[in-house]
């Protein structure tokens, strides 16, 4: 391989870098401003709105209530059609269900008109007694979602009456059977917070009307397709007349694969004909728009007394706020990114909810679901290694699923039950083992008498896409002076996408990155794309590019041939020239080119490629953590964080290694002190980086990436995901070192001081061995 | 009302609200490379040189910079240019919404610190956050850059 395989710099590296004015924000031209109303109630109804005095303010253009909105619920979730999540969203609702969410849209000349006007508007609630704790919303008195309007495309188990969204249940032999014959039995209950996203650019819109009276949508998202149909329905318009631009993304994390602001400079520009855009601000961002979703997970797991692992039973709770975003589809990847680690089990079984409850929605972040369960699981796995007084990584290399094996939800919960055709996590293991110095340092060191380091470990799995629902196209179309235009859906957030895939496609066509353009998104455009989110750009996106490439290819030998005057079985396509097999005669890509846009040719070559699959190669992670714990103030600092990862090939070993350690840094934070709070009044007490802690610099401990790639026969060039595995193991990892260290699990997120100090040390500072 | 100052060694004169701040201010005149990533001066995005010293723009009001020099990113593309190749080089700028600002303070450390430790460049850089990296990939970055071993 020439280009796969190389730590090829980013296209847009030094243009981004260097403060080039590429995103959202920086487009935008004449709009107007938007400002929204938001309530200061968890749950009300609104009685009245006055927007009389609001009106007469001076440069205040438009003042929009429930009452002016289209009466169509829709999803903002960013999943393929028909999306598994409800349509039980107005653009504005009467009811408002959580503090922040939106009572009126107010359009004005600039920010600071828009500020002053909202102060005029008077609105009277009839306040409702709110459902703030997830954990008693399915008997609470209230039902947050009253309307009989609400929508589900197919049965996803909702029972609105009883708070519940969505319910899913997997069982394969008979759990409750086999962990009565289990030795030994770890039940443990564990809870993972709800986590913000942080990207540093905030969320974002504009939107204008253009020459052919169509909608142009201008937006910092993930999933522009996605956008495309959410606007049509919000809006009560055909698609046709809805195109959605996707600038440069300033991160996304998932929070962007779900369209939370977008339909409102829709609506304004739409309803007024003008140009309007919308920025949140920081406080918005965190309050306003949606989270991790908070989980409650009961764990099981039953096995002999060698440590052979023979039931696991697993039942979540998932909190998904006051809408029901992604409800349906995070919490599954609890059992199906956990249970096929150990897939020799006699017996597995998972149940789980989404709940309503009046707080902010949960929504897509990095993990989906798997970082929940990867916490939970593999925590009590932890916990079983120390019952039975085994090593745990002695532990895992007896159980963990190995190649050529099968697993019911090894690729989703709609596949069939196929093999895993790709792993090495038995090298992840022994290189993180080793890299961290496991044999010698092992549970603990104790360093004087206060402070104590220990180690910790935790294995984890993701997919790569969605098996038999999410499908991408590419594009690539030869320019008439023998340079390329690589045309795709897929959204690059900074993960480097736009690189990566066109490595791909210049491997392809034996040529040099700098002879493809890449053009990303623009509806109009861009063959369809669910969009990056699941894991899926590489693998998924990557097929379809290789396709389209090879396709483009093909048809080059058969112009080239047929302008040499040859069979194209006798000619070859090296270096951006078809020639003979004899090497006599040849003809340039350029004069192909050029001589297919002039009157002789008359051909215009577009190579296509669309690729979904019926499975979702796992990647995995081994993670290693070394804490340091100072047992009198429970202060825990992160010394080492070993992760080594098996992504098949890795088409960019170094764009690879920053998603690694930025993934891992972002589960430190998740492990150690990121937290969504709420008030007892429901109002979100985290809502700046003043009180919402993600990882500085100084955070952080040593960060040590390693990669033992296995080759996946599915992938592009051997390829599987990177991105969402890696954030997977840092909460596991360091609730098991800090239990080496001191002899405490913590079972909820994040693991602060102040949990480790209410446990106290109930083994006298020291778990025995 | 109307303040004169010095952007990028030009003498410009900014018609200004009193209240407004100084991030507010650029990007309306056009310095696009300024972002703003919070509301409390926390994170670092906005940073510009006010009288050649490392400031959040979003945290000074536009007024109170009357008289004085101000650069940003635009002034100073030539070396801000030899920075982000190092970066880039690493891939770690990523998302690249940070990334000016982290330039901005990158250079003012170079003009300021003697022979940097990395506990001194991770000190130095502390209040530039960033959520797509996780930092690592633009230590080694800067370590090359300054040519600290």
């Amino acid at each position: 391989m020439r280009v796969v395989n190389s730590p090829v710099s980013k296209i847009d590296g030094m243009q981004i870098a260097t403060g080039a004015p590429v995103y959202t924000d920086d487009l935008v031209n004449n709009a107007l401003v938007i400002k929204l109303l938001r309530s200061p109630h968890a749950f009300a109804r609104i009685k009245s709105i006055d927007t009389e005095r609001a009106k007469k303010v001076d440069g205040v253009e438009y003042i929009f209530t429930y009452q002016d909105v289209p009466k169509k619920r829709f999803t903002v979730a960013g999943q393929s059609y028909p999306e598994p999540s409800p349509y039980d969203r107005l653009i504005l609702d009467e009811y408002v269900r959580y503090v922040g969410d939106e009572v009126a849209i107010v359009v004005a000349k600039t920010e600071k008109v828009a500020l002053k006007a909202m102060k005029f508007i008077k609105v009277n609630y009839e306040v409702l007694e709110p459902v703030l704790d997830f954990e008693t919303a399915m008997n609470h008195s209230t039902v947050v979602h009253p309307e009989d309007d609400l929508e589900v495309n197919f049965d996803i188990g909702m029972q609105k009456e009883k708070n519940i969204v969505a319910a899913y249940k997997f069982e394969v032999g008979d759990v409750e059977e086999e962990l009565k014959n289990c030795e030994t039995v770890v039940e443990e209950t564990y809870y993972s917070q709800a986590q913000a996203h942080a990207m540093m650019e905030t969320y974002r819109a504009f939107s204008y009307m253009d020459h052919n009276g169509r909608l142009n949508v201008v937006s910092s998202t993930q999933v522009p397709f996605h956008v495309r149909r959410i606007m049509a329905r919000a809006l009560g318009i055909p698609k046709s007349t809805v195109r959605i631009i996707k600038p440069r993304i300033g991160g996304g994390f998932g929070g962007k694969q779900t369209a939370v602001m977008e339909f409102f400079p829709a609506f304004v520009t739409w309803a007024t004909g003008k140009p309007a855009k919308l920025v949140y601000d920081r406080k918005e961002t965190f309050s306003c728009t949606n989270s991790r979703h908070a989980m409650r997970i009961k764990v099981k797991i039953g096995s002999d007394k060698e440590g052979n692992i023979e039931a696991i039973d697993i039942e979540a709770l998932s909190d998904t706020g006051a809408f029901g975003e992604h409800a349906s589809t995070v919490f599954p990847l609890v059992a199906e990114k956990t249970l096929p680690l150990y897939n020799r089990v006699k017996a597995s079984r998972f149940e789980g909810q989404a709940v309503y409850t009046n707080k902010m929605p949960g929504g897509a972040l990095r993990g989906y679901g798997a970082t929940q369960g990867a916490f939970a699981v593999e925590t009590a796995i932890n916990k079983l290694a120390s019952v039975l007084k085994v090593d745990p990584i002695t532990l895992r290399e007896k159980n963990l699923i190995k190649v050529g094996e099968e697993h019911p939800i090894l690729h989703g919960a709609t596949t069939k039950p196929s093999a895993l055709t790709s792993s090495t996590l038995d090298k992840c293991i022994a290189k993180g083992k080793q890299l961290i110095n496991w044999d010698a340092k092992y549970p603990r060191e104790i360093i004087d008498d206060d402070k104590v380091r220990g180690l910790g470990m935790a294995v984890t799995m993701q997919g790569s896409g969605i098996a038999n629902i999410d499908t991408a196209s590419a594009e690539i179309k030869l320019n008439d002076d023998g340079f390329y235009t690589l045309l795709f859906g897929a959204t690059d957030m900074g993960t480097g996408c736009d690189t990566i895939l066109s490595q791909m496609a210049a491997e392809v066509l034996d040529t040099s990155m700098d002879r493809i353009i890449v053009n990303s998104c623009d509806t109009d455009f861009s063959p369809y794309d669910p969009g990056s989110y699941a894991s899926s750009t590489t693998y998924v996106t990557g097929n379809a590019v290789i396709k389209a490439a090879e396709d483009i290819r093909h048809q080059i030998i058969n112009k080239g041939a047929n302008f040499l005057g040859l069979a194209p079985e006798s000619t070859q396509f090296e270096g951006g020239i078809v020639k003979s097999s004899d090497g006599n005669k040849e003809i340039s890509l350029n004069e192909i080119a050029q001589r297919l846009s002039s009157s002789e040719g008359q051909d215009q070559l577009i190579g296509k490629g669309t690729f979904g699959s019926e499975t979702s190669p796992p990647p995995f992670i081994a993670g290693f953590a070394e804490v340091e714990v100072d047992k009198e103030t429970g202060q825990v600092d992160l010394i080492n964080y070993v992760a080594v990862i098996d992504c098949g090939t890795l088409i960019n070993p170094k764009l690879a290694r920053i998603q690694a350690e930025g993934g891992l840094v972002q589960g430190i934070g998740m492990a150690l002190f990121e937290d969504v709070i709420y008030t007892d009044k429901g109002k979100m007490a985290t809502n700046t980086f003043m009180n919402y802690k993600i990882p500085s610099r100084k955070d952080i401990g040593n960060i040590i990436v390693e990669f033992e790639p296995s080759y996946e026969p599915t992938g592009p060039f051997g390829a599987k995901s990177i991105g969402e595995i890696v954030i997977n193991t840092p909460p596991p990892a360091i609730a098991h070192a800090i239990y080496n260290a001191v002899g405490v699990y913590v079972n909820s997120l994040p693991i602060t001081p102040e949990k480790i100090l209410e446990l106290g040390y109930p083994q006298g500072a020291y778990p025995k061995l | 009302m109307k303040i004169s100052v010095t952007i990028n060694n030009k003498p410009v004169e900014l018609d200004v609200m009193p209240d407004e701040y100084l991030a507010e201010s650029l990007r309306r005149y056009g310095y696009l490379s300024i972002r703003k990533g919070c509301d409390t001066g926390s994170c670092g995005l906005c940073t510009v040189w006010l009288d050649d010293k490392p400031i959040l723009s979003c945290s000074v009001l536009s007024m109170r910079t009357m008289g004085k020099r101000i650069t940003t990113t635009e002034g100073v593309q030539e070396e801000a240019q030899e920075c982000a190749q190092y970066i880039v080089d690493e891939g770690a700028e990523q998302c690249g919404f940070c990334s000016p600002g982290l330039i901005m303070t990158i250079l003012a450390m170079k003009r300021e610190l003697v022979n940097p430790t990395e506990q001194d460049i991770v000190h130095y850089l502390n209040g530039n956050l960033c959520r797509c990296t996780g930092y690592v990939g633009q230590l080694r970055a800067v370590k090359k850059y300054l040519g600290v071993e």
